[in-house]
């Protein structure tokens, strides 16, 4: 128990930093998840196979080889930034593939009648796609969404092993300093706990306001 | 005939992997005019429909809307596709939207009108259909006939310069086509050019100005109503009306 009282601003520092990365590379994931997807439904065909290569490339690599890629390889292009932001474009790019083919499976379960209708009246793609489908496509992907995000979250430990402060990180301060290993990790798995039980109460209310009446 | 010609198919081929879906179709409508497109299942009715505002392409042929052939892709197309109305089989309303919203959405996107000039211009076409009253409704508390006129509201709110129409009871109750064919035939009375696909050979007679009969992926006749189902020359059209007239 004193574990966690004696502790507290360095769990407290690992928590907010999980919680960051967290929250930026889900951003990121998803806004990247979103274009991507629109590339893979798109009539032009070079925006297909760019949405194609990117799902392949990033979903079939282990997130620990991108993120040596990422911290190691940017750098000798001489793109030198904080290692923190390395490990959100590294989660978020990886994650974003999982999201754009969460999205897709939502975008095929629209009929197509609905896009046809409304190309028919002379909507562009992009306001078929976005007026029309994504909105419907949107309930259906609420419950794959919630489980890749917390996937992204339990993922971002990871980036301790990179020199970013985050919740996995602290057990090794701790057990230098001695402490019980067992009530190192309990406190440490509580929370995480706490993070992903936000994000599926968050994804269980998005559910419940737009989910798919049945 | 068709001294103002508004749609001109010339030569249109298309297959469906082997099968030889459109083989050669030529075909002009005129404007004004009304055009019921009759045949057995599988004749290529449909498809011909589909291709006139290109949500079927061809693979040769050409088509051309007002003197204007239709664009492959992109705005040219989309543009296009607004001046051309549609009502579909299944109605295809927008699931997540009022009926009020869907028939103002694309004036909105389309024609860049006001949301307020929209909704009154919504209002009035539901008024003409006679569904003034559920436009706050979602599609799904409608019955099949009221999603239908509301589809039909919807594509008239483009102005289009012509409806096409692709077996739009075929899904009906039969006592609700009577609300849709009624809607349909003060289209045409009102000038409207339209093609129908259809099996309901009660509009054919009344509202046809000509019927044209598909069967296997080519235009068989192509004449005017009393003619045809008096007098229809081929024997696949004589087979096809002594089977349907019979009850």
């Amino acid at each position: 128990m004193d574990v966690l009282t004696k502790n507290f601003s360095l769990y407290g520092k690992g928590f907010l930093g999980t919680v960051e990365l967290t929250v930026y590379a889900s951003v990121l994931a998803l806004a990247l998840g979103f274009v991507m997807a629109s590339c893979r439904v798109s009539p032009v065909g070079s925006f297909r196979v760019l949405g194609t290569v990117w799902v392949t490339v990033l979903r079939n690599t282990p997130l620990t080889l991108l993120f040596f890629a990422v911290l190691l390889g940017l750098p000798r292009f001489g793109l030198v930034l904080p290692f923190q932001l390395f490990a959100v474009i590294a989660l978020g790019c990886y994650t974003s593939s999982f999201i754009c083919e969460a999205l897709r499976s939502g975008i095929n379960t629209v009929p197509k009648g609905q896009g046809e209708a409304a190309r028919s009246l002379g909507m562009t793609f992009g306001q078929t796609l976005s007026t029309v489908v994504l909105p419907q496509a949107f309930r259906s992907v609420i419950p794959p969404v919630g489980s890749t995000l917390i996937a992204l979250a339990k993922n971002s430990a990871i980036a301790g092993a990179f020199s970013v402060t985050e919740l996995l990180g602290t057990y090794k301060t701790l057990s230098e300093l001695g402490y019980n290993i067992i009530w190192t990790f309990v406190w440490i798995a509580i929370g995480y706990l706490i993070i992903t039980l936000f994000i599926s109460a968050v994804f269980n209310i998005l559910e419940k306001r737009w989910g798919v009446a049945r | 005939m068709a001294v103002d010609p508004l749609i001109e198919l010339r030569d249109v081929n298309k297959h469906y992997g082997k099968l030889h879906v459109l083989q050669g179709i030529n075909l002009t409508v005129g404007r004004g005019e009304v055009v019921v497109v009759i045949g057995p299942s599988g004749s290529g009715k449909s498809t011909l429909c589909r291709t006139m505002n290109r949500l079927e392409t061809i693979e040769s042929g050409s088509i051309a809307i007002d003197g204007r052939p239709l664009p492959e892709e992109g705005k040219g197309l989309a543009e296009l596709r607004a001046e051309v109305g549609m009502v579909f089989q299944s109605f295809n309303l927008f699931a997540h939207k009022t009926v009020l919203a869907n028939v103002s959405l694309a004036q909105i996107k389309v024609r860049g009108r006001k949301k307020e000039d929209a909704d009154k211009r919504s209002h009035e076409l539901l008024d003409r259909v006679g569904l003034a009253s559920q436009a706050e409704k979602l599609p799904a508390q409608l019955s099949g006939g009221q999603q239908q006129r509301v589809a039909i509201a919807r594509a008239l709110a483009m102005d289009p310069k012509v409806m096409l129409f692709d077996e739009p009871t075929s899904a009906l109750d039969p006592e609700m086509i009577n609300e849709v064919l009624e809607v349909m035939q003060q289209l045409a009375r009102d000038g409207m050019t339209m093609v129908v696909v259809t099996h309901e050979m009660g509009f054919a007679r009344s509202a046809a100005n000509r019927v044209v009969f598909m069967a296997d992926g080519r235009i068989i006749e192509d004449r005017t109503p009393d003619d045809f189902f008096t007098n229809p020359q081929s024997d696949r059209a004589k087979d096809f009306l002594s089977k349907i007239l019979k009850h």
